[in-house]
């Protein structure tokens, strides 16, 4: 009996590739991933139904279950909505519960759409489906003009990294095309564009009920000269993964069938990667040599994202799930603690002090929510103070983890400056952040944490590592209370150095560089010009001092927490 | 080197204007090899669900691109509910001894009685046939092996209710789906946490098409089992549908068997899948017939059509 009709060679079947299958690759069709939004009522499901029906995207089985159905609550012939509205609570309810992805395809592209919800839970739902889209349809309704839903919507997408917002002003037939109303609108985006860096807006007048500039240009608005909704979505530039940036391919899998092969399994997030090429591992900061570049089909001279491909490095060197393999520029930062934007997405508000788990690429780590930094109100765009997060809230949250992670942030790399925060308890997912800024890199250009690299000289990064804190100077009058600071500060773990004069310019420098505290007698300014240092006025104690030193190093940001000096089982008073 | 890979591949003395873009099928593929990964590593016990169709063919594939030059590594999980196709069963024992997977086999006690007092769709209806022989066995196969993972081949353009179907799919202890518990998934970040008992369902062809899937087949030169494509069969007029003659097909009174050009389309079980008329005999012209296609796929199941919104009542049991 014959059971299979095509490889009749027997395996592995892959090897054999028809020039019928090489032509289908060169005329495959680009994807472009985007998201939809709007309020209730703006028409949404109805606009991606009447695109679904004009790109001729509907099976005619659907098209027969649609009519035969007798629903019908729009005001045309057709209930377009139906289309799209997938689960029965919702068709029952008319609202659409969650984000919904369905494909179609023109003659010039493929599209996959995330199409969201825009009730309640929109902002959660709406951050989810713009988090893998490289452009959103927006529905704004003339008859109201630019809501502040609307600039929320808009908000979102920014926020998530999508660059062009394609605006479809919506019930064009129900102020009668006027371009005056269309006109209001645009003048009202040209305001909140100059509040959202990068964004491309593009403003358009439908009718989703009579498909006017849906998939073609309507006669009803003759003042209107730009393409339809499917043209503009054809047209627009989608952005591909970035593989001019620097190197980051995510470790996930460890293949080792015998002793002979050990290879990392992962996906290039950005970049590409070479056989023979230098690496860096992250975080141990270890260097290697990529050896080959392994897939099924066999090896390559080259791989650039977002291929999965397995690296066979030359040196037998300690990686596992989570390390990052980066290349010799553009490396990571590396830090326990950060600053990122999140989106809250649980019932339960995020505050301050949460020890969370944190997802990223292939690492999850606890986590603690050191500060909720401020709150953004996504119609007015302005920070506000704020002490928690509450469900569909957006805010700047500092975020401390167990282990330094290796990321980017999230304007650099919307792969590897992404996280999710994950309850430790029932394991849900709780909110989704975006890393703007290293906290304790921002200082001078103490970038990535190299451990142990023999021929690379010892970072700041790595002194910080050891001592548990940056370089400083504090001035301290009396020599014999500088003796006693060294000896109380050395007693907590610091690396402390008492000196009897000011050293030179020079000399100072490379005693920072060294990573040590200085305590030095009152000088001149020009020679602690340029200097972060700590003046110490009229002891009390030496305690006090000890203190009084520490709070104003972490004010500074030098010293990022006290836990990471060496346990000191009780502080020396030597007064 | 495969000569589909070779042109997406661009050589060391071309520089600058290179176009380093993955074609489409190609930046799936990646995508899936991805979830594979993150399902292996992520799980205690993952176990990929084989119903022995076209997608679990293509996901077998991915999941031996994944993980080469190791094994996969974890077992196949086929349901058999004893109303199979024979040509479905031969192919299966031939597809995992030719790749060297480790095949589980779950058979319901009572799928196996074929008398009118076993599980049949004639006595039951097709809703709870298909609750017992599949859904019931699914879970209880599942919960034996201890599985924390189950892949499996469903795709988001199938039918609407797996529209909205996460990547990494939260099943609570009774296996069960609730569409509001369904935890947010941004990016390409898949939480796969649970608790004892509870389990993720996991689909890395998601974000394929029907069409995706043919096309992937012919590029790969995947094997696929020979009732998808068409040669006149022996078949029964039923409705809309044709449903090709088997032992344990039954007539119904007034009933002929006539013979048809056909194929199928989707596979099920033998009462209750229907073939559609086609001459194509070869996976391009399969191609050539989707591309012209206005019909959906699942059309010829006919358990989806039971009552409004079934998929959706079976995928809250623990169905796919």
């Amino acid at each position: 009996m014959s059971v299979y009709r095509i490889a009749t060679d027997g395996f592995p079947a892959a090897r054999n590739a028809s020039v019928a299958s090489y032509l289908a690759a060169a005329t495959d069709k680009p994807l472009l991933r985007f998201t939809t939004a709007g309020s209730v009522d703006d028409g949404k499901s109805t606009l991606i139904g009447r695109l679904l029906h004009d790109a001729q995207s509907i099976h005619d089985d659907h098209m027969e279950a649609l009519r035969r159905s007798g629903l019908n609550r729009s005001t045309g012939p057709l209930d377009f909505s139906l289309l799209t509205d997938g689960l029965k609570a919702e068709r029952e309810q008319g609202i659409t519960i969650d984000v919904a992805y369905r494909h179609f395809s023109t003659a010039r592209r493929r599209f996959l759409i995330a199409d969201t919800p825009g009730h309640e839970q929109y902002t959660r739902n709406m951050a989810t489906g713009a988090s893998t889209a490289d452009a959103a349809v927006i529905l704004v309704d003339a008859r109201h003009g630019l809501t502040a839903q609307s600039r929320r919507h808009a908000y979102i997408a920014w926020l998530l990294g999508i660059r062009h917002l394609l605006i479809a002003v919506n019930k064009m037939d129900l102020v009668s095309f006027d371009q005056e109303a269309f006109a209001r609108i645009q003048t009202a985006l040209h305001e909140a564009a100059s509040k959202l860096p990068g964004v491309h807006f593009h403003v358009l007048p439908v009718s989703a009920l009579d498909g006017d500039n849906v998939a073609t240009r309507s006669s009803r608005t003759p003042w209107y000269e730009g393409p339809s909704l499917l043209e503009l979505m054809e047209t627009i530039e989608a952005p591909a993964w970035n593989t001019d940036a620097p190197l980051r391919f995510m470790v996930q899998y460890v293949i080792r069938p015998d002793l002979d092969f050990r290879g990392y399994a992962g996906r290039i997030d950005s970049g590409r990667v070479r056989a023979g090429e230098r690496v860096t591992i992250f975080p141990s900061g270890v260097q290697s040599r990529v050896k080959r570049i392994v897939t099924f089909e066999g090896d390559l001279e080259e791989a650039f994202a977002p291929m999965a491909v397995t690296l066979v490095l030359e040196n037998e060197i300690d990686i596992s799930r989570g390390d990052w393999i980066c290349g010799e520029n553009g490396l990571p930062s590396v830090a326990p603690q950060f600053d990122a934007s999140v989106v809250w997405m649980h019932e339960q508000p995020l505050q301050r002090g949460a020890s969370l788990l944190l997802q990223h690429g292939a690492t999850r780590v606890r986590a603690e929510v050191r500060e909720i930094v401020h709150r953004v109100d996504p119609n007015t765009y302005e920070a506000e103070p704020a002490s928690q997060l509450a469900l569909n809230q957006i805010g700047l949250v500092r975020v401390e983890t167990a282990s330094a992670l290796v990321c980017d942030r999230y304007r650099d790399n919307r792969q590897t400056g992404a996280f999710v925060l994950i309850d430790p308890i029932n394991n849900f997912t709780l909110g989704a952040g975006m890393v703007k800024q290293i906290v304790q890199t921002e200082r001078e250009q103490r970038h990535s944490i190299i451990r142990e690299h023999h021929s690379t000289p010892v970072t700041p990064a790595e002194r910080f590592q050891r001592y548990g804190h940056w370089p400083a100077v504090v001035v301290c009058r009396s020599a014999a209370l500088r003796k006693k600071l060294e000896r109380a500060l050395f007693a907590v773990g610091a690396a402390v150095v008492a000196l009897e004069a000011v050293p030179g310019r020079t000399q100072l420098r490379e005693l920072l560089a060294s990573g040590l505290i200085l305590l030095v007698p009152p000088s001149t300014p020009p020679e602690l010009e340029g200097t972060d240092w700590i003046e110490v006025v009229e002891p009390t104690s030496t305690q006090d001092y000890v203190q009084l030193i520490l709070g104003e190093l972490e004010r500074l940001g030098l010293l990022v927490s006290r836990r990471f000096l060496l346990p000191a089982g009780g502080y020396v008073d030597v007064n | 080197m495969n000569a589909t890979l070779c042109e997406q591949i661009p050589t060391a003395s071309v520089s600058g204007a290179t176009d380093r873009t993955l074609s489409h099928l190609r930046a799936l593929e990646a995508e899936a090899i991805h979830i594979l990964r993150e399902t292996a590593a992520q799980f205690e016990r993952p176990v990929l669900m084989y119903s022995i169709g076209k997608d679990s063919s293509v996901m077998l594939h991915l999941a031996r691109k994944a993980f080469f030059p190791g094994r996969i590594p974890f077992p196949l999980l086929h349901i058999d509910t004893g109303f199979e196709y024979p040509e479905m069963i031969a192919f299966r024992d031939w597809f995992v001894a030719e790749i060297g997977a480790r095949l589980i086999t779950h058979t319901s006690p009572r799928a196996m009685d074929k008398s009118d007092n076993g599980v049949n769709p004639y006595a039951l209806g097709t809703a709870r046939c298909c609750s017992l022989l599949r859904t019931q066995a699914l879970l209880h196969a599942l919960r034996d092996y201890k599985a924390d993972a189950a892949l499996g081949g469903a795709r988001r353009d199938e039918e609407r209710s797996r529209a909205k179907e996460r990547v990494f799919s939260f099943r609570d202890a009774h296996g069960q789906w609730d569409p509001k518990r369904q935890r947010p998934e941004l990016w390409s970040i898949y939480n796969g946490r649970v608790s004892p008992g509870e389990s993720i369902r996991v689909f890395p062809l998601s974000n394929w098409t029907e069409l995706d899937v043919w096309s992937y087949i012919e590029r790969e030169n995947i094997p696929v089992v020979s009732l998808y494509f068409a040669e006149e069969r022996e078949v029964v007029v039923r409705g809309d549908s044709l449903i090709p003659l088997d032992s344990r097909v039954r007539l119904l009174p007034g009933e002929q068997p006539v013979k048809r050009r056909c194929r199928l389309r989707s596979l099920g079980c033998t009462p209750c899948t229907g073939a559609i008329e086609s001459d194509a005999d070869t996976v391009s012209k399969i191609i050539a017939e989707l591309r012209q296609f206005r019909r959906s796929e699942r059309e010829n199941r006919v358990i989806d059509h039971d009552q409004d919104g079934s998929m959706e009542l079976k995928k809250r049991e623990g169905y796919f």
